[in-house]
């Protein structure tokens, strides 16, 4: 038997190599965006794509979101798989009325004669310490723009697995890169990385019979640390990861929460008009014979992203978890 | 020694440059709109040329008073004409060869369908059956866009993709004056100048955007010296002068076919009709003004030549104009038939595999489209 060295990776390197394996797989692949050729991107992500498969496949654009996403719509009907990357969050809004516009919809316009398998690569979320635009959780825009996929992964091993499912996609996938988990470390083998099933599926990341965690991207780490914490409340928590935030996995989601009988949803976007309402809207109307309490939502507050001396303030943590998980109405059992 | 130590290091002097400097006087448009119908330019167009297009103008002409017709008629939800535009329209579309692609805006049908899409299925969209009823690929014609100016960086990447593929493939893209003003015009110019990307734009500055005039929408010298600012070169053409326009076209899509980059061409027209039928012009614009440009209708320019020179007799005319009627007559019996509608056809086409969502979504609304066929007494007793 041969024994593998199975290495910690970090994240970002996952998504490399993703983009990597993709780009000498298919050479209709070709990724795009600000800094991502010379520079390897501000987050290092595309390093060395440009030095392996050539300034044509890994391209520095001027500096327009609007024009790199449509430009990429222009490729993509000729044929190419484009691979965008957007800086931050909060500067792929230029690029907003193209994917609604177009990416989103050029299938359903065009009954399906001329599809978009578009990855548009977002860096999202908090917690790094960035100054204002950096911190965005944009997710609720793209999740409300029916055509998109929308994925985000919170493993190293997702990270290459999901992009790989994405890139390959015939359909437009915004891919959500929680920023901070840029740097966590996992072990991965990337010369034997594991098959991540198909976008569109949950995963529950700890079992649990107390109550469901439902999270997601950055929040996901937050929710394992609150339930490892839990135990010693007597609180058995389940996690679940829903790595697509569309399409939606109803099937796992409720069968966690059909089993626990409690909820609570977190994310760091902000509660109201956040993803948590639309989850916790779906889990009610089928697990209501199930519930013992209503859903609850810990997110992030309805303000603007803070200043990142106070974003900590912001940032659902272990305890804001914990405490909801208290408010699920324990009365009744005890 | 470093470069600090030099003698005469901090004598002021111009600044390193950044890039080589470049002559703009090459990329400058002409200061009049460039003609050839009523020059002597005009002797020398080949005859068949000029029979072709008018054949294509009196058509298009048609075309436009079909569609408007059947817009009162009830048959289609809106119509943006191009009346007094046909000379663009239908060079856009004769400008290209087979294998290069037109990136239509809204008011474009024509172009469209000059281009060989099948009349009805161009309008689909403006009938309101489905968004794009054509098969883009069938023809190499984009959707018809709506949103302004966000088609012209598709045609960029389009190009952009080819050349990297090694085809020699010119996409051409129409914007009208106001969408000149967008920011995805200025970012699709400046990306096909930086690719090189073998892209046309073609801008019918017809003088409004809906009723907002030239004047309001830009203080530049005219909307063609735009091109210089990213590097490429601008061309402002008499826009009803077909001929001009398919020549100036023709130049365009050559020097792009040949790796020279893209072109900028503004064509100067105007629109006969109101915006779209829902529209009412005379809100912005007087009868003198719409007056001076019919004595500058494009099908008359080149009906004009082409008579004075005794190159189409009376025969040759009316054969022009029964064939623009038998297409008109063919798009009406068309156009009045009801078009099929599924409306499980929504469901389809969203993803490439439909969501548990969207099955439940469909599921749901073919049992209400069941229950109306039962009729509203079975649909009472259901819910009792
Ligand atoms: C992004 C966007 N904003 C506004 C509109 C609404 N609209 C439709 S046509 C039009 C005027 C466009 O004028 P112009 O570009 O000169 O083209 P024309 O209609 O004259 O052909 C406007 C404002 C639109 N379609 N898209």
């Amino acid at each position: 038997m041969t024994t593998v060295a199975v290495k910690p990776a970090t994240m970002a390197q996952a998504l490399t190599r993703a983009m990597r394996d993709a780009m000498a797989a298919d050479p209709s692949v070709h990724v795009l965006g600000e800094d991502v050729g010379t520079l390897g991107g501000v987050f290092r992500v595309t390093d060395g794509l440009a030095k392996e498969f050539g300034e044509d496949r890994c391209t520095d654009t001027p500096l327009a979101e609007a024009g790199i996403l449509g430009a990429a719509v222009g490729m993509a009907m000729y044929g190419l798989r484009p691979v965008v990357e957007m800086q931050f969050d909060a500067f792929a809004y230029p690029a907003f009325e193209q994917l609604v516009s177009h990416v989103s919809r050029m299938r359903n316009r065009t009954r399906g004669k001329m599809p978009l398998p578009i990855t548009v690569r977002i860096p999202y979320g908090g917690g790094i310490g960035g100054v204002e635009h950096h911190s965005d959780s944009s997710e609720a825009y793209y999740m409300a723009t029916p055509g998109l996929h929308v994925v985000t992964p919170a493993t190293v091993a997702d990270a290459y697995g999901l992009l790989r499912r994405s890139i390959a996609s015939d359909d437009p996938v915004v891919f959500l890169e929680p920023k901070r988990l840029y740097w966590s470390k996992d072990t991965w083998n990337p010369e034997q990385p594991a098959e991540v099933e198909p976008i569109g599926r949950a995963v529950v990341r700890r079992t649990g019979r107390s109550a469901t965690l439902i999270t997601y991207g950055p929040s996901v780490p937050v929710c394992l640390e609150a339930a490892e914490a839990a135990r010693a409340e007597g609180w058995d928590l389940e996690v679940i990861d829903l790595r697509s935030l569309v399409p939606f996995d109803d099937e796992t989601v409720c069968a966690s929460v059909r089993r626990t009988g409690r909820a609570v949803v977190v994310h760091e976007s902000t509660g109201f008009g956040g993803p948590g309402g639309e989850i916790a809207a779906r889990v009610t109307e089928r697990c209501f014979h199930h519930l013992e309490a209503p859903v609850l939502r810990v997110a992030g507050f309805d303000l603007p992203y803070p200043p990142p001396m106070l974003e900590r303030h912001h940032l659902p943590g272990v305890d804001r978890v914990l405490d909801a998980v208290a408010r699920l109405q324990w009365e009744a059992e005890r | 020694m470093t470069v600090l130590e030099q003698r005469g290091a901090y004598r002021p002097s111009p600044p390193p440059a950044w890039q080589p400097r470049m002559d703009p006087a090459p990329l400058l448009p002409d200061a009049e709109p460039y003609r050839v119908l009523g020059t002597e330019a005009a002797a020398k167009a080949d005859p068949d040329l000029l029979r072709r297009l008018h054949a294509h103008l009196v058509r298009g002409r048609r075309y436009n008073t079909q569609a408007t017709a059947l817009t009162k008629q009830g048959r289609l939800a809106v119509y943006p004409s191009s009346t007094g535009q046909e000379a663009c329209e239908v060079a856009a579309a004769l400008a290209l060869e087979e294998r290069d692609w037109l990136f239509p805006s809204y008011r474009d049908t024509l172009a469209v369908v000059a281009r060989g899409v099948d009349p009805v299925e161009a309008l689909t969209l403006l009938r309101g059956d489905w968004h794009t009823g054509y098969d883009p690929y069938a023809h190499r014609v984009a959707p018809l866009s709506t949103p302004l100016a966000t088609q012209l960086p598709h045609a960029v990447g389009l190009a952009h993709a080819a050349r990297l593929k090694g085809d020699d493939v010119v996409a051409l893209a129409m914007v009208g004056d106001g969408g000149t003003s967008e920011g995805d015009f200025h970012e699709a110019l400046n990306f096909a100048a930086v690719w090189r990307a073998p892209v046309v734009f073609l801008v019918q500055n017809n003088g409004f955007a809906i009723s907002v005039p030239l004047a309001k929408q830009t203080a530049a010298p005219s909307l063609a010296h735009k091109a210089v600012g990213y590097g490429m070169p601008g061309r402002l053409v008499d826009g009803n002068d077909a001929v001009a326009v398919h020549e100036v076209l023709g130049d365009a899509v050559r020097q792009a076919r040949a790796g020279g980059g893209p072109t900028l061409i503004e064509a100067v027209t105007y629109r006969i009709d109101a915006h779209t039928n829902a529209d009412d012009a005379t809100r912005y614009r007087g009868d003198a003004e719409v007056e001076t440009w019919r004595a500058h209708d494009p099908v008359r320019l080149l009906e004009t030549e082409l008579t004075e020179r005794g190159l189409l007799d009376e025969a040759a005319l009316e054969a022009v104009r029964e064939d623009a009627e038998a297409m008109a007559a063919d798009l009406r019996a068309r156009m009045n038939q009801d078009p099929e509608l599924d409306p499980m056809d929504l469901f389809d086409h969203v993803y490439a595999e439909t969501t548990a969502q969207l099955r439940e979504q469909r599921d749901l609304l073919r049992a209400e489209l069941a229950a109306e066929q039962d009729g509203p007494d079975q649909q009472e007793g259901d819910r009792r």
